[in-house]
């Protein structure tokens, strides 16, 4: 087996210097009731290369990529470019191959990419300080959540109604389970603003989400202020992390916890995962923290580097009294998140956004212009909701049968909420003009 | 010096490295590179995109005020960046990684190359399920090796990490007990005091309350201890234990802890964090666990990435199974394979949704391509390389470092630092390995042993490998049993020095920003 090293006269000197018979001498702690007698049931044995390879192919090639045609699914995952160098440096064997960097004297590269990734992450969101990187963007909510009530030591979490459902309902699980009150306030297009009424006197944080679910850009600034009022934070929800190149950030609107998901930048589609939770709060907050945090500091001999740092918060020092159980964060993905964006650079990232903004404007005009087709979303980053006049899983079905993947019916996401008539669309750099042609001239078709 | 005939010198000088100066801060292969923040421009770019043209926002004023003035690199810039950092990272691909209950095995590159093919990269989580039935199979297939190899019926893909894995079995025990009616009763967790971290702050996060149980002499669970603690049993939710557990000894009284578990009406979780040490040999599902969480990222080889992605598939049995999370994948009777994405009809007793959307795909891919390539044959047989290579090092070693307990271990080796002398610490002798050109074994884990090292080195390692290792550990050893002073300051040949943990902790500095840096350049 080629990934197996030791040959059969190495394993008989092996157990004759242990001075044991055969392995099975060491499986002897094992109840005899609970030993596998016999083989793996169903499993074949060893194969090549080759034949794996076959078998993987076979089914890769079952599934349409996003890029073999006009592609409008978003909704928390976008189809974007990533540059050829940002996958090499990812498989770069001192990148992909190593541990969580709990050795530090050789381990400066990542610590250092990790605290190149923090600076970013606090600057995109414009926030004093960001983590190592979470799961991803629903799990750095649902901590946001938790951590929000450790903060203010109280115990009801209020979730817009343009919150991810996904994010939702991650967050409202690990909440509840934690005996804190999760209110949901209705499924609504353009109401994040119905935050600053459901606010009260209780509330540990009000969560908004800009852009949201729907594509409804907001300025959450009027929320942030009534929610400091009553003594509550406000944390500031994204999933689309190009959006900051133009969108108003978290930061800029009194956001006291940032949480988003980063695949945008630097990721794969992956079907899900895995992604890049970004998360970031105001300085005062950096004890409450959930994951790892890079910290700058100096060797013995005076010179710079990193280490993880304020482990004091982690499980693995304070066990059950810590801020979170989360110890693996998503490191890979945050080096491709960190080199797409240095890659980029802010001024890179403001033109994609731009160019990602403008092939959604174009992409609602020509749509709008279809008959009966309504934009819903007011205003909007890169993704909005459209209403047909059929039902959107029969128009999706049709429009692939046109070769166009034109979006999520919202029925998806939202079931039972008459939302049976709308889609969620996106447009990215990656949409051509073609694309948005083939996409309202199907729409034309069959409505 | 002797010279060619050109006068072209040709042999050496003798002049130690420690005294040359360089100018460039570089020394030979290790280059000198500065913060991104310090060598980049916010102007500059490594990405050509077409110019916008200038279209009217529909943004509705809701626009960034402030650039976020981050620098970029061309492209040549960047990759240097990046290669000349890697430079400072110890890997698996460099040599032998012994960190216990890690797992640092082989990546096999067939796996990241399965992971990329667009089918399975490119396809996005909610697109049409017609469209993506290759990617539903394939999390179908894996699913169904994680039951064989567990002999447990029920599996649920979603978690991101095995501490989210914890976290989806603990979750599924508050429900059922919750079904019971007694979700407001049973609050208490057994956590043996050798468990990971994890499990007692996963067993708080789910809102229980945590009661450690104490290891006895041998290694294992105190069964004394444990009886103790359940002599009033009706506010047991349940126990977490590792198994092979974190001292890298298999819990030999596991089948009855299972017993006395289910007898006070508890549930029995698993940490799975070392299945690796049993698979093909052992399966869970016949030791009495109701839940066991499975670190693809260890026994199934997903790369470690610097501190993940993860993927934790968590396995449960009949009495957990109605109230796994969604998602997951059904195959219909017509081969179509569905998402059940919904807490209602068949999934109605589900305990929620932890994550958008499916789990870690990308290491699904992996994790299938590593037990195809492996097969029933091959996984057996890495699981017992690991255990004999693990046995192989003790006993290389027992003579001059200090055994935690007697007999066999499994796939680890646990020494406490008994042997020392007065003065010498576990973490200088693992500082001392980097200078041999190995990563530290884990050091001052499990808590039950005093300046523990755990050592797992893996099904990887061959012989030879094995044996230059425990040379060099071996002498180290013998040097922290002198009571050798200069232990104290290894390493002395890594790319850096030993780290001021304290400073970074007392006064943090998490991100770059100009005043700090010419704080710390004048000091």
């Amino acid at each position: 087996m080629r990934y197996l090293p030791l040959t059969p006269e190495d394993r008989a000197s092996m157990l004759a210097t242990i001075g044991a018979k055969s392995v099975d001498d060491f499986y002897t702690d094992v109840p005899d009731a609970a030993r596998l007698k016999g083989k793996i049931a169903g499993l074949p044995d060893h194969q090549g290369e080759l034949a794996v390879e076959r078998h993987l192919t076979k089914l890769a090639a079952k599934n349409r990529s996003a890029s073999s045609g006009p592609f409008f699914v978003g909704a928390g995952a976008y189809k974007h470019h990533v540059p050829a160098t940002v996958d090499m440096i990812i498989q770069r064997s001192e990148f992909l191959t190593t541990y969580t960097p709990y050795q530090p004297e050789i381990a400066q590269g990542t610590l250092q990419t990790l605290f190149e990734f923090q600076t970013q992450v606090a600057a995109l969101t414009a926030m004093d300080v960001a983590n190592a990187s979470m799961y991803d963007g629903s799990t750095s909510c649902a901590e946001a959540a938790v951590m929000a009530a450790r903060a203010t030591r109280r115990k009801k979490i209020i979730l817009s109604g343009g919150l991810h459902p996904h994010y939702a309902a991650a967050t409202r699980l690990l909440c509840e389970a934690q005996g804190l009150t999760v209110v949901q306030l209705p499924v609504a297009i353009d109401g994040e603003d119905e935050l600053s009424k459901a606010v009260d006197g209780e509330t540990a944080c009000v969560i908004g989400q800009s852009p949201n679910v729907f594509g409804t850009v907001t300025d959450l600034s009027g929320i942030a202020s009534a929610a400091h009022e009553k003594g509550a934070l406000l944390v500031s929800v994204f999933t689309e992390a190009v959006s900051l190149g133009m969108v108003t950030p978290p930061g800029e609107m009194g956001a006291d916890i940032a949480a988003g998901e980063g695949q945008s930048i630097g990721n794969g589609l992956n079907f899900g995962g895995p992604y890049v939770g970004l998360f970031s709060c105001r300085e005062k907050l950096v004890r409450q923290m959930p994951g790892r945090l890079c910290g700058e500091t100096v060797d013995a001999d005076g010179k710079r580097g990193f280490v993880l740092t304020l482990s004091t918060r982690e499980q693995h020092i304070r066990r059950d009294k810590a801020t979170s159980n989360i110890c693996t964060n998503s490191g890979l993905c945050a080096l491709a998140f960190t080199s797409h964006m240095t890659l980029l650079g802010g001024k890179g990232l403001r033109q994609l956004a731009e160019l990602n903004h403008e092939a959604a404007i174009e992409l609602a005009d020509a749509l709008s212009a279809v008959k009966g087709v309504e934009v819903l979303t007011p205003r909007f980053f890169n993704e909005f909701a459209i209403r047909t006049p059929m039902d959107a899983e029969a128009v999706l079905a049709m429009l692939d049968e046109a070769g166009v993947v034109g979006g999520v019916r919202a029925s998806r996401l939202f079931p039972g909420d008459h939302l049976g008539d709308v889609i969620l669309v996106a447009a990215t750099e990656c949409t051509t003009p073609d694309d948005i042609a083939a996409y309202a001239d199907a729409l034309k078709e069959i409505i | 010096m002797s010279m060619n005939t050109m006068g072209r010198p040709t042999a050496p000088a003798s002049v130690s490295a420690a005294a040359i100066e360089t100018v460039s801060g570089s020394r030979g292969l290790l280059q000198h590179e500065d913060l991104l923040f310090e060598i980049g421009t916010p102007e500059t770019t490594g990405v050509d995109l077409p110019k916008p043209k200038g279209l009217k926002s529909r943004l509705g004023g809701v626009a960034r005020k402030v650039d976020t003035g981050l620098p970029g690199l061309s492209e040549p810039q960047a990759v240097r960046h990046y290669m000349r950092l890697s430079q400072r990272n110890y890997a698996i691909d460099l040599g032998l990684f012994p960190l216990g209950s890690c797992t640092m095995k082989h990546n096999p590159r067939l796996n990241e190359k399965m992971a990329r093919l667009p089918g399975f990269g490119d396809i996005h989580p909610l697109q049409p399920q017609a469209t993506v039935q290759g990617a539903l199979q394939l999390i179908d297939e894996l699913a169904t090796w994680l039951k064989v190899l567990t002999n447990m019926p029920s599996v649920a893909m979603s978690p991101k990490a095995g501490a989210h894995g914890e976290l989806c079995g603990m979750l599924a025990i508050r429900q059922a007990l919750i079904a019971r009616g007694e979700g407001e009763t049973r609050k208490r967790v057994l956590v043996p005091e050798s468990a990971h971290g994890t499990n007692p702050a996963t067993a708080v996060q789910c809102g229980f309350i945590v009661d450690e149980i104490k290891a006895d002499r041998r290694g294992r669970v105190d069964m004394a201890d444990l009886k103790a603690k359940l002599e009033k049993s009706d506010d047991v939710a349940g126990i977490m234990l590792t198994n092979p557990n974190t001292c890298g000894l298999f819990e030999t009284d596991i089948r009855e802890i299972a017993d006395l578990i289910h007898q006070a009406g508890g549930y029995f979780y698993c940490d799975g964090a070392n299945f690796n040490a049993i698979v093909g040999r052992v399966r869970p599902g016949d030791l009495g666990v109701d839940a066991m969480h499975i670190n693809l990222h260890k026994t199934f080889s997903t790369p470690h990435g610097g501190g993940g992605p993860g993927s934790g598939p968590t396995v449960f049995s009949e009495a957990l199974a109605p109230y796994v999370p969604v998602p997951y994948v059904n195959k219909d009777e017509d081969g179509i394979y569905r998402l059940v994405e919904h807490v209602d009809g068949d999934a109605s007793e589900s305990f929620g949704r932890m994550v958008a959307f499916h789990g870690q795909m990308g290491m699904f891919v992996r994790a299938l391509s590593y037990i195809l390539s492996h097969g029933a044959d091959g996984l057996k047989q890495a699981a017992e390389d690991a255990v004999l290579n693990a046995n192989y090092i003790q006993a290389r070693l027992k003579h001059v470092m200090s055994p935690a307990f007697d007999g066999y271990c499994m796939h680890e080796a646990l020494f406490s630092d008994a042997f020392t002398a007065d003065g010498i610490e576990t973490i200088d002798i693992a500082k001392a390995l980097i200078d041999e050109g190995y990563h530290p074994m884990t050091m001052y884990f499990p808590l039950v042993v005093h300046g523990a090292m755990l050592i797992e080195p893996t099904e990887t390692e061959s012989k030879a490998e094995l044996d230059r290792f425990c040379d060099a550990l071996e002498s180290i050893a013998r040097r922290a049993a002198q009571g050798d002073d200069t232990l104290k300051g290894a390493p002395y040949l890594a790319p850096a020095k030993r780290l001021d943990e304290t400073r970074a902790a007392r006064k943090p500095v998490l991100k770059w920003a100009p005043e700090d840096t010419s704080k710390v350049a004048a000091e």
